[in-house]
């Protein structure tokens, strides 16, 4: 098998007033079913490394995860590599009840945008309330971003992990350099102490 | 004429002159101005010429209501008609053009239509122009269109970029002036998140220009102060430049922000459109003065006296050395005062009322010297490009003239109306408050929100309150009121600030000046100066029946240019109510719509432009289609290779070579765009078998079936291969466009109707590159790779396995849609360009080369496959296509099954799908019809077919087509004709849609 090559091939643009980086390969798995069961949970938490997440919350260790997509949808996250093992360790835990796990980590393309000014560049993007008193570092959301479906997660203070369809990956890298092209800080949003931005 | 003074200019900043120019003339200004102070200081009174009558025009207001001067503003790719000069802030390097009129705005030959008045009145066009109705094509619309419009529309692209953002607040504050303010504080120290914008460069509005005292000190240092105090709030954000734009439900804002208007070359966005989500909204928007209707009121040099005032106070600038002030209230006395002060001459105040005894300010300006003239009005204003004088009369007679006074200024008052557009916006109704004359507010009425409750509350003028006391008192409150609501507590013995009391005397209500005014006067008192309507014509309207509000407005466009009748809505609709002999609140005001003042194009687009316009889908192999001669075309957002063009080919060339191949040797397709959906559960079976016509419970494990898939009102909606990966597991294809739609459509069943169904679907489109490699070398292609056996044996037709081919993990489906012996490769997106590679390497000395979607298009029609779109357009039922074989007998149900039972799907004379073939061997032109015997009741020949899709097979080296005839499936072997734009109509002989292999041996080897 060859080497996995992602949508963008990991480019990245540090010229405006945050980061934007294609990241990835992140090993992701749809896992559907009755959030509340215990064989579900279970069987999420216990292959993920971490407890499922309260509606709107993504919880994460080092490279592995659990985020909330639906009342009835989870996705785990774990290294790329591992990601076809992972379905069959997830579905040989749920055995025989109702549940559907489905490797999507190639249909995904993942990114990273980070700065002080990150929160400013999502919020052109997304309709999502992005004051540093709402939302908080392991909080997630399914938005979209301009025009495309997309979810994202803050993993720190400063840093946002995108994700959104693979075709879409070129699109979604263009829209944010433009969110990011410098000279447009809002200047909305206190920085935290101690933060300066490039505006 | 009109000039800077030495003094005063609150705003400006001498110590950055600017230049710039108007009409190619060089000028100077200073940072602070806007192009409306800066012109006047230059002299320059004339800026533009009317819409109907091209009457010269000068600036009337100073802000946003403005209605006459506007300009062609830049050049190339930051050119802009329309640009209102008072809300234009100067830049160095500025320039500007005058619009509507040739050759020049000095002299303009429009400028007859003035003295045609008498012949255009309101609803001229209407009259004029419905006969003879041939002259309206050829005579009257090119004399229109070339008589209309202001500004010139911009020839060059755009170069800046523009911007939203998403914001959200407990409390929106609109308007920056003290009553906005004092709003922001008190909502400030109640902890609520609060948002202030102000569509100005300075906060403060009037107050600091009109004066007064508040907390003992001056109002302008009272403003400083407040500001001060509220930058320091960490939850309150403070913007400038930026307009509230649009109240819609659910408290949701439009705020429109000019970031680099003022300054063109810096970096980052032009324009951000602000979306905001707010608990509640405050319209602290203020209040607009009201000009009074007399004769000659357009003139240059007749301004509100708030604008006189405001030139002089904040941009030092004289309107006129003699200025007449002709009022109904006491507040137009300020300017009278702040004119005096500035040193500047006041031969007299006309005022319409006569009041027992002399107001504070009356008094004041006495005590100045300057003449006051109870009872009297303008009975004309005499000048053309210029004020030279007024002709003063009785208000309380028809106008005969009582004195002439010479002047070069007159600065009117006819009192104030509150800006009620975003407390209308969304259903806030209003009150008339006969004190001033004017709508405010009906605070009983509020827009509400989804619990029921009012979600805006006016704030200071904007909710009718002139005094200062009142307007801070009032905003205090209103803050306090809403901060409380949403439940956040104010500090204890929080109070409003207090403002020094002056005594006002009440306005008087002046519709018409003199109030006796005969046709003659009447014909040349402007309300809406943009679009030229006069108090005449809305008159007029009324004597024409014009009885609404609304149709009166339409029939004279009084209201209704670019200025929205920000000036002209009040005194219109009074004039109506007089001439109708109502009550003014009978007759109602016109709709307020969004946007308050015109926002950009451009803005509202946002960072749509350029290369993220529109996303563009892309498989993993794109870049490999783009770098090998691909022309592509959009399906949905994707863009699929419609033929890889070799140099020297044409792309009808390349068509005809891939076909050619394909059958012949080896062709290679990225069909990663079909969908792929997973359907698993105990109920998975159950719920395909009602989803496509025919059985997929029965599939076994291992094994394909083509399925059709139709909507409950039995129409075709998609179709594809359903492959059986386990006991609970099937996966669904779809058509390219079908995967998001077919995927909701599935989701929709079991969410709404069947949700008690043990059944998942996942949509894994995007997963996999798929790759089909067709034709009679495409075995030896994955032989030649190696790995699984993919021999007839072991993989048969419309079988799939899953297994290795050098070297990639793969799942294989023996399926076909060219009728050649076809594999379709399903493989991890991320390897899917390796693995493309590798088959084209392996491929080689096969012969392997790309085709694209026509390719692909032809090499179906040639197999008579329908094609979802094609054949289909959503009236068209399975049974129309002779699909009868996929349609289970053995189902009790399936979506669609009742509605193709009834009478008119079931009915006999429906279309059905025949092939057809030119009988010169033509190709057939797309969506013909085929023509029947004599015309339907309308005149119109009677048809009885149309080809649905046609294309020259190189195979068959002929035109083949398929389409849809009555009867046709009996009637092989019939020749019949069908229509041609082209020439003369094309006979084609209906034939068997399967053209090429009837028997599917090609593909099943």
């Amino acid at each position: 098998m060859s080497e996995p090559v992602t949508a963008l091939n990991n480019t990245s643009d540090a010229t405006g007033i945050a980061a934007v980086s294609e990241i990835g390969p992140v090993g992701m798995i749809t896992l559907r079913g009755d959030l509340n069961a215990s064989y579900l949970r279970k069987a999420a938490a216990q292959i993920a490394g971490v407890d499922v997440p309260a509606p709107l919350g993504c919880n994460s260790s080092d490279n592995r995860g659990i985020a909330w997509m639906s009342p009835d949808e989870l996705l785990v996250m774990c290294p790329y590599a591992e990601a076809g093992e992972t379905v069959e360790k997830l579905e040989k835990a749920i055995g025989s009840n109702f549940a559907t796990a489905a490797n999507v980590s190639d249909g995904r393309a993942v990114f990273r945008v980070s700065g002080p000014l990150a929160r400013e560049v999502m919020a052109k993007l997304s309709p999502v309330d992005l004051d540093p008193a709402i939302f908080k570092p392991g909080m997630f959301r399914r938005t979209r971003l301009a025009q495309v479906p997309a979810a994202f997660w803050m993993t720190d203070d400063e840093t946002f992990q995108i994700f959104c369809f693979r075709s879409v990956a070129q699109y979604v890298f263009d829209v944010l350099k433009v969110a990011a092209q410098s000279g447009s800080a809002v200047g909305h949003f206190p920085l935290a102490e101690g933060q300066s931005a490039n505006t | 004429m009109s000039t800077r003074l030495a003094t005063g200019g609150r705003l400006l900043n001498k110590a950055k002159p600017l230049s710039f120019s108007f009409n190619g003339k060089q000028m100077r200004g200073y940072q602070g101005d806007t192009l409306a102070s800066a012109l006047l200081a230059n002299d320059q009174m004339l800026m533009g010429r009317s819409f109907k009558y091209h009457r010269p025009r000068s600036v009337v207001a100073s802000g946003a209501e403005e209605p006459n001067g506007l300009v062609n503003l830049g050049r190339e790719g930051r050119f802009e008609p329309n640009a209102r000069v008072t809300t234009t802030e100067l830049f160095d390097g500025l320039e500007a053009a005058s619009q509507n009129h040739w050759p020049s705005l000095e002299f303009d030959v429009g400028a007859i239509n003035a003295r045609l008045s008498r012949f255009l009145p309101a609803g001229f066009y209407y009259k004029m122009f419905m006969y003879p109705r041939s002259f309206w094509k050829h005579v009257y619309e090119p004399i229109i269109r070339h008589s209309a419009g202001l500004g010139k529309a911009p020839k060059s692209r755009d170069v800046d970029t523009y911007e939203h953002f998403h914001a959200f607040c407990d409390i929106l504050i609109v308007g920056g002036g003290v009553a906005g303010l004092e709003a922001a504080r008190t909502a400030g120290l109640s902890g609520a998140r609060v948002v202030l914008m102000e569509q100005t460069d300075h906060w403060g509005g009037r107050a600091p220009v009109d004066g007064g005292t508040v907390e003992g000190v001056a109002a302008d240092q009272f403003v400083e102060n407040l500001v001060e105090e509220i930058a320091a709030m960490p939850n309150v954000q403070m913007r400038l430049r930026c307009m509230g734009a649009g109240v819609y439900d659910h408290g949701y804002v439009l705020g429109y922000e000019r970031l680099t208007d003022h300054q063109p070359d810096a970096a980052g966005p032009r324009h951000r459109l602000w979306r905001i989500r707010a608990s509640h909204v405050i319209t602290a928007t203020g209040a607009i003065e009201r000009p009074l209707s007399f004769a000659g009121n357009d003139i240059p040099g007749v301004m509100l006296a708030s604008a006189v005032r405001d030139y002089a106070v904040n941009f030092g600038v004289s309107v006129g050395d003699r200025t007449v002030v002709v009022t109904n209230n006491d507040n137009a006395y300020l300017t009278a005062i702040a004119l005096r002060h500035a040193g500047l001459d006041v031969p007299a105040i006309l005022d319409a009322r006569v009041l027992p005894q002399d107001s504070e300010l009356m008094a004041q300006a006495k005590a100045l010297g300057i003449r006051v003239l109870m009872g009297h009005a303008v009975a004309s204003v005499q000048g053309s490009k210029r004020v030279t004088g007024v002709a003063v009369c009785s208000q309380a007679g028809e106008g005969a003239v009582l004195e002439e006074i010479t002047c070069d200024a007159v600065a009117m008052s006819g009192g104030w109306s509150p800006v009620v557009h975003l407390w209308s916006h969304c259903g806030g109704k209003l009150r008339w408050d006969t004190a001033h004359a004017c709508f405010s507010p009906d605070v009983d009425q509020p827009p509400k929100g989804a619990d029921g409750l009012g979600f805006v509350t006016p704030a200071g003028a904007a909710s009718g309150m002139f005094a200062l006391d009142d307007v801070l008192h009032d905003a205090h409150a209103a803050a306090d009121g809403v901060a409380t609501s949403l439940g956040f507590k104010l500090p204890k013995d929080l109070t409003a600030p207090h403002a020094e009391r002056r005594e006002e005397t009440p306005m008087a209500p002046v519709w018409m000046m003199p109030q006796g005014a005969g046709t003659k006067l009447r014909e040349k008192a402007w309300l809406d100066y943009q679009n030229d309507v006069k108090v005449s014509d809305v008159r007029l309207a009324a004597q024409e029946g014009f009885v609404s509000v609304e149709h009166a407005k339409r029939y004279t466009t009084l209201g209704m240019a670019t200025d929205q009748g920000k000036l002209s809505n009040i005194n219109g609709l009074a004039t109506l109510a007089g001439a109708l002999d109502m009550e003014i609140p009978a007759v109602g005001t016109t709709t307020f719509r969004p946007p308050y003042h015109p926002i950009s194009m451009a803005a509202i687009g946002g960072e749509a432009r350029g290369n993220v316009f529109q996303p563009i889908r892309r498989t993993p192999m794109h870049h490999w289609h783009e770098t090998n001669g691909a022309e592509f075309e959009p399906v949905g957002h994707w863009r699929r290779p419609y033929a890889y063009v070799r140099s020297g080919e044409s792309t009808h060339d390349a068509v005809m070579r891939e076909v050619t191949n394909t059958r012949k040797n080896l062709g290679l397709l990225d069909a990663s765009t079909l969908g792929k959906i997973i359907v698993r559960g105990p109920d998975a079976g159950r719920f395909l078998d009602m989803m496509y016509t025919n059985m997929m419970s029965t599939l076994k494990p291992g094994k394909c079936r083509y399925g059709l898939m139709c909507s409950e009102n039995g129409f075709l909606i998609d179709d594809g291969v359903v492959a059986r990966i386990d006991d609970q597991t099937w996966l669904c294809h779809t058509t390219t466009g079908g995967a998001d739609r077919i995927h909701q459509h599935m989701e929709e069943w079991l969410q709404t109707e069947w949700w008690d169904w043990q059944v998942h679907t996942v949509n894994v489109t995007e997963q996999y590159a798929q790759i089909a490699v067709v034709g009679p070398n495409a075995r030896k292609c994955l032989e030649k790779l190696g790995g699984m056996d993919v021999s007839a044996e072991a993989l048969g037709f419309m079988d799939w396995a899953d297994g290795e081919i050098g070297g990639f993990k793969v799942r294989v489906y023996r399926i076909s849609f060219s009728g050649e012996l076809s594999y379709e490769i399903a493989i991890d997106a991320s390897h899917g360009q390796a693995f493309w590679d590798a088959l084209t390497v392996a491929g080689n000395d096969l012969g392997i080369m790309p085709y694209g979607t026509e390719c692909l298009h032809i090499l179906r029609a040639e197999k008579g496959f329908i094609m979802i779109g094609d054949e289909t357009d959503g009236t068209i039922i399975p049974q129309d296509l002779g699909l009868n074989w996929a349609i289970s007998k053995k189902k009790e149900d399936y979506l669609g099954k009742r509605a193709q039972e009834r009478s008119h799907m079931a009915d006999p004379t429906r279309w059905k799908l025949v092939g057809l073939e030119a009988t010169d061997g033509s190709t057939l032109p797309d969506g013909a019809y085929a023509v029947g015997e004599g015309t339907n009741e309308n005149g119109q020949r009677n048809t009885m077919g149309r080809v649905t899709s046609t294309y020259h097979s190189p195979t068959l080296d002929k035109g083949i087509a398929m389409g849809l005839v009555l009867n046709g499936p009996d009637r092989m072997g019939e020749v019949i004709s069908f229509s041609n734009l082209e020439g003369a109509p094309v006979e084609a002989r209906i034939v068997d849609p399967v053209f090429y292999d009837k028997e599917g041996k090609k593909q099943n080897v």
